[in-house]
């Protein structure tokens, strides 16, 4: 989830390419955000076409076990604007969730739009009895991000949707010339990291300007496999391994709550 | 010898009468009614301002649904400011672009001043419609030249109930030179066009970052990207903004760099393209 372009969408492509190795993991990546769909160019995706099979859409398949579904797939011409309203953007976020034929598979990721606005709602609603794992919420290290994520994080207070934590991204820049680092986002009032403390929310990560990154977005490749020994690169598969133990730790919580409540029951 | 009258009956139902290629054909004789009746179609010209008219009259009967645009009382022109992407730097950039317009101070309206700073804004579309129309009707705006709208990102309903409400003097977008973020200020610019507001121009955000230390350039987001945009769609750029820690750290402080640093040479971009699109903005209304 998050505020504005902060590296929401690359974040979870990169979270959904960082999942496939080395341990084989079924991923899939939901896209709603509606308006500005930049998932398929950034994934190399651009003049996909969703195909419907008996058993519903079949999703985008970039890899055997990473598939992406978004509204991009869906136009004629990449640059097509789609100008809804709330309720039809909200019928078609129902359409991906009901009608796409994920298969099993163990990780959805859904991108959002900026913002806390009819999307947000949808997908929260629409999910409520799948059960959210979590919220990753990214932002850069200035107050004026921090402002908005502050509102995000209470915004899942209210659905009550899990935070698994926050991700600061474009923490710093280190010159490719002198490697003196800037803060080009400066953080004035103490970067995500004092706001974590402050509302008891975990700090996932901190993920710092590499130019490459935006060039292999722009290219449609993988920044992992493109940059292996960036320090973005080794930032992101922290955070990816956090994440999955944020989950599997959930799980195995709902599992004993399961067992526990099952031996409840054969006593009664 | 029954057809070709029949064929007359069925043209001039269709066409006005003397008029096209066929009805010169039908009134030529008995061969040419039948050569009349086997292209009874055939007139292009006049089909297609049929079309045109059938289009205008489909349009006119879809616009009644909509609502009409009035102007707010005692502003004379509005700036809107979008991008389709977000994070792109429109805020910042409509906060320094609100100095150099000025002519009586500023009067500033936002949500942010009617709620707790944390407090999120979960609604959706139309009570955000809602919220809209009174940001823009009911504050007392006083007589202003110019109103600057900071547009959030995206092309829904916020940015078609402020295009369908009131009048727009002029759009500008601003944009990263990075592909994804061209990708949807083109949107945005195909939006504008959609609901018939003029875009005025780009502007390019973020375009070079140069290290205080040694003084080398990088092009973070890329380069030129916004140009090559500008160019494709027809569009000028209005500007272009460095990556500078200035601006970023003087937006978090509350004091615009236009403001705090106005000699620096973001404060003098930004003061460009301010005069970059009151040169471009059509005659205020009397």
């Amino acid at each position: 989830m998050k505020p504005s372009r902060l590296g929401k969408q690359l974040s979870a492509l990169l979270f959904s390419a960082g999942w496939l190795g080395p341990f084989v993991f079924q991923v899939a990546l939901l896209d709603i955000d509606i308006c500005g769909p930049s998932i398929p160019k950034m994934m190399g995706l651009e003049g996909e076409q969703v195909h419907q099979s008996g058993s519903g859409w079949s999703p985008v398949y970039v890899e055997e076990n990473l598939g992406v579904m978004s509204v991009g797939f869906l136009l004629s011409s990449p640059d097509d604007a789609v100008i809804w309203r709330g309720p039809k953007k909200n019928g078609l976020i129902k359409q991906f969730l009901r009608d796409v034929d994920w298969g099993e598979i163990d990780y959805l990721i859904v991108d959002t739009p900026p913002g806390t606005s009819d999307e947000h709602l949808s997908i929260v609603q629409y999910l409520s009895a799948a059960h959210i794992d979590g919220a990753v919420i990214i932002t850069t290290p200035q107050e004026i991000s921090l402002q908005d994520v502050r509102k995000e994080i209470n915004f899942c207070h209210k659905v009550k949707l899990p935070i698994i934590g926050v991700v600061e991204n474009m923490s710093g820049f280190i010159c490719p010339k002198c490697k003196n680092e800037s803060q080009i986002f400066p953080p004035t009032t103490g970067g995500a990291e004092k706001m974590c403390q402050n509302l008891n929310v975990s700090l996932l990560g901190k993920v710092p300007l590499d130019p490459q990154i935006g060039k292999s977005c722009d290219k449609g490749q993988s920044f992992l496999s493109e940059a292996p020994e960036s320090p973005a690169t080794s930032s992101y598969r922290n955070i990816i391994q956090r994440i999955q133990e944020y989950c599997d730790q959930r799980h195995f919580q709902e599992d004993s709550t399961i067992y526990e409540w099952n031996k409840n029951e054969v006593h009664v | 010898m029954g057809s070709p009258a029949w064929c007359w009956a069925l043209r001039a139902a269709r066409f006005p009468v003397g008029g096209g290629r066929a009805g010169r054909a039908l009134r030529s004789g008995p061969s040419g009614g039948f050569a009349a009746c086997a292209a009874p179609f055939a007139d292009s010209a006049s089909s297609s301002s049929r079309d045109e008219a059938l289009r205008d009259k489909r349009a006119r009967i879809l616009s009644r649904g909509l609502p009409k645009q009035k102007p707010i009382a005692g502003v004379k022109q509005v700036v809107v400011l979008a991008s389709g992407k977000g994070g792109v730097g429109k805020s910042t950039t409509a906060e320094n672009l609100m100095r150099p317009l000025k002519n009586y101070g500023i009067t500033c309206m936002s949500m942010g001043f009617l709620i707790e700073e944390t407090a999120p804004v979960v609604w959706r579309g139309l009570m955000v419609m809602s919220a809209v129309e009174k940001l823009l009707r009911q504050v007392d705006w006083g007589q202003l030249d110019y109103l600057v709208i900071d547009m959030p990102p995206g092309t829904g309903d916020v940015q078609l109930s402020v295009s369908q409400n009131i009048p727009i003097a002029g759009a500008v977008i601003i944009s990263t030179p990075q592909d994804v973020a061209l990708l949807d200020a083109r949107k945005g610019a195909e939006m504008f066009r959609k609901v018939h507001v003029p875009v005025l121009g780009l502007v390019q955000n973020m375009s070079v970052f140069q290290c205080p230390k040694c003084k080398h350039e990088t092009h973070i987001f890329g380069a030129d990207g916004v140009r090559d945009l500008a160019k494709t769609l027809g569009l000028d750029i209005l500007g272009d903004i460095p990556l500078h820690v200035n601006i970023r750290e003087t937006c978090d402080s509350g004091q615009p760099v236009v403001i705090s640093q106005p000699q620096s040479d973001a404060a003098k971009a930004y003061l460009k393209i301010a005069m970059e699109i009151v040169r471009r903005l059509p005659s205020p209304p009397v």
